[in-house]
């Protein structure tokens, strides 16, 4: 009975104008795009710059900053209150002060002082160039090897610290969006579609001729589920080609251990659609949900921001959030190379979860009114 | 005589507040098309609904098939065929494959689904039709051909649901041709409609007003009873003491 319920659910799927158009160019899309826009480096700081000492070191410190390649060099006022107006009016964020006796200072005294104010409306970009350029400033202060009295009075190092980052060497932005995005790619896809499903028969009418049939739930169920799971794997195929392809970013662990939790994965974020699907009377409802559902998902997984740095009762929250075990999974099998046998706490919990938002799937589809 | 295929006994179904069905008693013998009729809102899709185990009763019982309606609706369900009001085939799979699909839930072998359809599809002069999307076949035969499916399992009993609403005339006729041979055949048949010429093909007919069955006879018997010339006239007879808001 199974095969004539996934035969019509795959005819439907494939029939669509829409759904086969989505399941490619989504990830084509997302993959191709995003790794590049969705970049948290800041780049391209506009930087006005307030010299009031017009020495050679002055010179020197200006142009050890736009050497740097975050900022751009976009005006050079005569006074802070100048310099002040272009930041309102929205042409510079960042504003380096040198005062009027900088040279004479750090030759004299071996001490000086520079002033930054950057524009904290969009708070990451504000702070991020702040710091910078707090560090090519005490860059500087070490090149000409002397003190500057700056915000934070950096002192000659002694202990020069050589950060190594394990596992994403050169901290390369992408190598850590990419498994994020084809996790939310996969959470999205297979998530959004089934809860759409068994509302949209209800919409139509459909489900009325399937509900006056003995079918069993657990089948009905399962023909919504396999299409689901089989279009999951197309799009992890995908975005492993155009990681592979794109980024030449292959997992350093196993193929075969992403799929294997994909394929758990799966289940619950189609699972969950489902359950939504049969509470939802309209399609609009089940899209409004789901939706509620998602921003959690994928905000509480420590997909874009640490769970370590969220508040307990997030950090509560993310405990109970599925993305976060699969995000888990997928960073490190893609980075540090985990076999199944480092990752069972995800598989159980993962399990879990499948088992948990399928049987409610069964039992929140009623037959009968 | 125990021929009776479908029974009911004080069958009621309230939502809230609102009696829908209120306490409707029948019986209905096998082979027989027993005429449901009512005006809008009068209960009819309701009391079907519940007979095809989709709608719990609120309180008395049923029973179709053999089987209780209330403890083992699953079981009613494997032995009757339904067509609701509103085109439920799907429109996105062709003739065939609504045919096979519905076959295949009903658990008939695929070899059997394979040589019906085409007898049937022959017999309906559908036959070219057969790999056309089911959403651009014109109304009259989307409804013949959701009654076909609706009888494709042989099941004991078919329920319809104003199963010629806004087709024309023609089509209507040759729809209750296909109903007087799915009764040779031995199929018991339990039709809503509000069309009055189709009342007079029923073997018995019932009259739900705001719930309740106010009359329950042969077409002839119901016009001798209100002294009328025809099952309109009837029908404005009972429909008259309805109190509740037509919708």
């Amino acid at each position: 009975m199974l095969r004539f319920l996934l035969e019509k659910e795959f005819k439907q799927i494939i029939r669509d104008q829409f759904m086969p158009k989505v399941i490619l160019m989504m990830p084509v899309m997302m993959l191709l795009i995003m790794p590049w826009a969705a970049d948290q480096e800041i780049k391209n700081i506009k930087l006005s710059v307030v010299d009031n000492d017009h020495s050679t070191y002055s010179q020197h410190l200006i142009q050890k900053v736009t050497a740097s390649g975050y900022f751009i060099l976009e005006d050079i006022s005569s006074s802070n209150a100048q310099a002040l107006r272009s930041i309102e009016s929205g042409k510079t964020d960042v504003i380096l002060e040198i005062r009027p006796d900088f040279e004479r200072d750090l030759v004299r005294d071996k001490k000086s002082e520079v002033m930054i104010s950057s524009n904290a409306v969009n708070g990451t970009k504000g702070g991020l160039a702040g710091s910078y350029l707090s560090s090519i400033l005490a860059d500087y202060a070490q090149d000409i090897n002397i003190n500057i009295g700056l915000i934070s009075k950096m002192s000659t190092t002694l202990i020069q610290v050589m950060p190594y980052n394990k596992f994403n060497t050169y901290l390369d932005y992408k190598v850590f969006m990419v498994p994020a995005l084809i996790v939310m790619l996969l959470t999205l896809l297979t998530g959004f579609l089934p809860a759409l499903n068994i509302v949209q028969e209800k919409e139509i009418g459909t489900i009325e001729q399937i509900n006056v049939t003995p079918v069993k739930r657990i089948l009905f169920i399962l023909g919504k589920l396999i299409p689901y799971w089989v279009i999951g794997f197309i799009v992890l195929t995908i975005c492993f080609v155009l990681a592979a392809v794109v980024y030449n970013l292959t997992p350093v662990g196993s193929l075969l251990t992403i799929y294997f939790y994909a394929a758990i994965y799966v289940l619950v974020v189609s699972g969950l659609g489902l359950v939504i699907s049969n509470y939802s009377a309209t399609m609009q409802q089940a899209m409004f949900v789901m939706f509620f559902f998602m921003l959690i998902l994928v905000l509480l997984s420590g997909l874009f921001t640490p769970i370590s740095s969220m508040p307990d009762w997030a950090q509560f929250i993310a405990q109970l959030n599925p993305l976060t075990y699969f995000i888990q999974v997928m960073r490190s099998v893609y980075l540090k190379g985990s076999g199944v046998i480092n990752l069972i706490p995800q598989l159980l919990k993962l399990i879990g979860f499948a088992l948990f938002f399928n049987s409610w799937a069964i039992l929140s589809y009623k037959k009968s009114q | 005589m125990n021929d009776i295929v479908i029974q009911a006994h004080e069958l009621t179904k309230k939502f809230g507040d609102f009696t829908a069905v209120d306490h409707i008693s029948f019986e209905v013998h096998k082979a027989e098309i027993f005429g449901f009729l009512g005006a809008n809102g009068a209960g009819k899709t309701t009391a079907m609904r519940m007979l095809c185990g989709l709608s719990h009763p609120t309180s008395g019982s049923g029973s179709v098939a053999g089987f209780d309606i209330a403890k083992d609706p699953e079981k009613v369900k494997a032995s009757i065929g339904y067509m609701s009001q509103k085109f439920s085939l799907y429109g996105d799979l062709k003739v065939w494959e609504n045919i096979r699909l519905f076959g295949g839930i009903y658990g008939m072998k695929t070899k059997a689904i394979a040589s019906k359809t085409d007898v049937i599809l022959n017999h309906l002069g559908l036959m070219s039709e057969k790999n056309t999307l089911v959403r651009d076949l014109p109304l009259g035969w989307k409804q013949k051909l959701a009654f076909s499916v609706s009888i494709f399992h042989s099941p004991q009993i078919v329920f319809l649901d104003e199963p010629t609403g806004g087709v024309d005339p023609a089509a209507r006729r040759q729809f209750w041709e296909m109903i007087y041979e799915a009764v040779d055949q031995g199929i018991t048949v339990f039709v809503t409609t509000h069309y009055m010429d189709e009342a007079e093909y029923c073997d018995r007919v019932s009259i739900m007003v705001d719930g309740r069955i106010e009359g329950l006879n042969t077409p002839a018997q119901l016009k001798q009873e209100t002294t009328s010339t025809s099952m309109d006239e009837v029908f404005q007879k009972f429909a008259r003491k309805a109190t509740r808001n037509q919708d």
